[in-house]
């Protein structure tokens, strides 16, 4: 009975291999996941709202992070914003949102400030602590709180989400991965959407 | 090219062999514990939190723990794992500290265990060192100069 289910599993699974490994040379593509992604309402790192149906018409890559993390959310910031000035004019054709897990600490103001250090292309964005829990869940993204001897840390999801024009997941990124790939993918997911750059 | 490639091998093997060559910062030894080339990052803008990084190598008889230390710019000092778990970064303090087995020999680095800065009370420029302190279960507290490297230290363009 395992046999016989085995050896009809087997090449499935093997073509799937090889598939999965042709995508992820090209763009580390992992299994189509469906339903990631969703409508959000959060404040920008200006002040104003912004709607997920304010970002329709362009692709859009989406992150998580807050600003008290010493380390993956400041180089991810650093290696992005280095893949951006890549694109050159081509960046414009997209919107970079840095969305903090960290709302009770991480406010507009100190957002603004914070991604001053960065390239201006990117948009930081807060919310009320249910509108941060309904963003995350709808990017099937994960954080939580963990407690330190003087008050707390976050663990938290830190891949970059890329999304297209009509707002419909794509693929995930990761910063760190070579600057030539990440703006290949960036170039495919721009030409995709009809915003073909420099 | 091939003179550069091979300069900078010779720096390194020079760095891995010779602690206290000109591509380090300076080194610390309290009680068999020696400490090497303390550094930290440039932080952006309105960042509280830093991480710094060194190694760590028991030279005495007996197992010892870091447990803490201090920072000039820092309201206090913890000593926290961070690790990817899949695509999730995972952070925790440490709370029993850092062992190091005698003989054995740890690097605080970037993705891994670090020293976290806490509090910041203005941003790490870089420039000269910050000034600090790490502190050990049995070997006690020792003073020590971190180097400030840039924001971008680990992705050079």
């Amino acid at each position: 009975m395992t046999a016989v289910r085995l050896s009809r599993v087997m090449p499935v699974l093997a073509a799937a291999a090889i598939l999965a490994a042709a995508a992820a040379t090209v763009l580390r593509a992992p299994a189509p996941a469906p339903g990631i992604g969703g409508p959000f309402e959060l404040t920008a790192h200006d002040g104003r709202r912004l709607s997920s149906r304010d970002l329709l018409g362009k692709p859009f890559a989406i992150f998580f992070g807050f600003t008290r993390c010493p380390d993956i959310c400041p180089t991810t910031l650093l290696d992005l914003s280095r893949v951006i000035a890549g694109l050159g004019e081509a960046a414009s054709g997209m919107h970079f949102l840095f969305v903090s897990v960290d709302p009770e600490h991480d406010t507009p103001e100190l957002l603004r400030l914070y991604l001053s250090s960065f390239d201006p292309h990117l948009t930081g964005l807060t919310g009320t602590p249910a509108e941060i829990a309904a963003v995350a869940k709808a990017y099937r993204a994960y954080y939580e709180k963990v407690p330190t001897s003087d008050g707390y840390t976050m663990n938290h999801t830190a891949v970059i989400y890329l999304m297209g024009a009509d707002g419909r997941f794509r693929v995930t990124m990761r910063a760190g991965d070579p600057d030539a790939e990440q703006i290949a993918i960036l170039r495919q997911l721009l030409a995709k959407s009809g915003k073909v750059g420099s | 090219m091939r003179f550069s490639t091979t300069a900078t091998l010779a720096a390194a093997i020079c760095a891995v062999t010779l602690p206290g060559s000109a591509a380090h910062a300076a080194d610390y030894i309290i009680k068999g514990i020696t400490i090497s080339a303390p550094w930290t990052r440039a932080t952006p803008a309105g960042a509280t939190v830093a991480g710094g990084f060194l190694k760590i190598e028991n030279k005495g008889a007996e197992a010892d723990r870091l447990i803490g230390g201090s920072f000039a710019k820092a309201g206090s000092v913890q000593i926290h794992e961070m690790a990817m778990d899949g695509d999730v970064m995972r952070m925790r303090e440490m709370a029993g500290g850092l062992e190091i087995k005698p003989g054995a020999a740890i690097e605080l680095k970037p993705k891994s265990y670090h020293v976290m800065f806490i509090g910041l009370k203005e941003p790490i420029k870089e420039g000269g060192p910050i000034a600090g302190s790490l502190v050990f279960e049995k070997a006690g507290k020792v003073d020590v100069e971190f180097e400030v490297r840039p924001l971008a230290a680990k992705a050079p363009h």
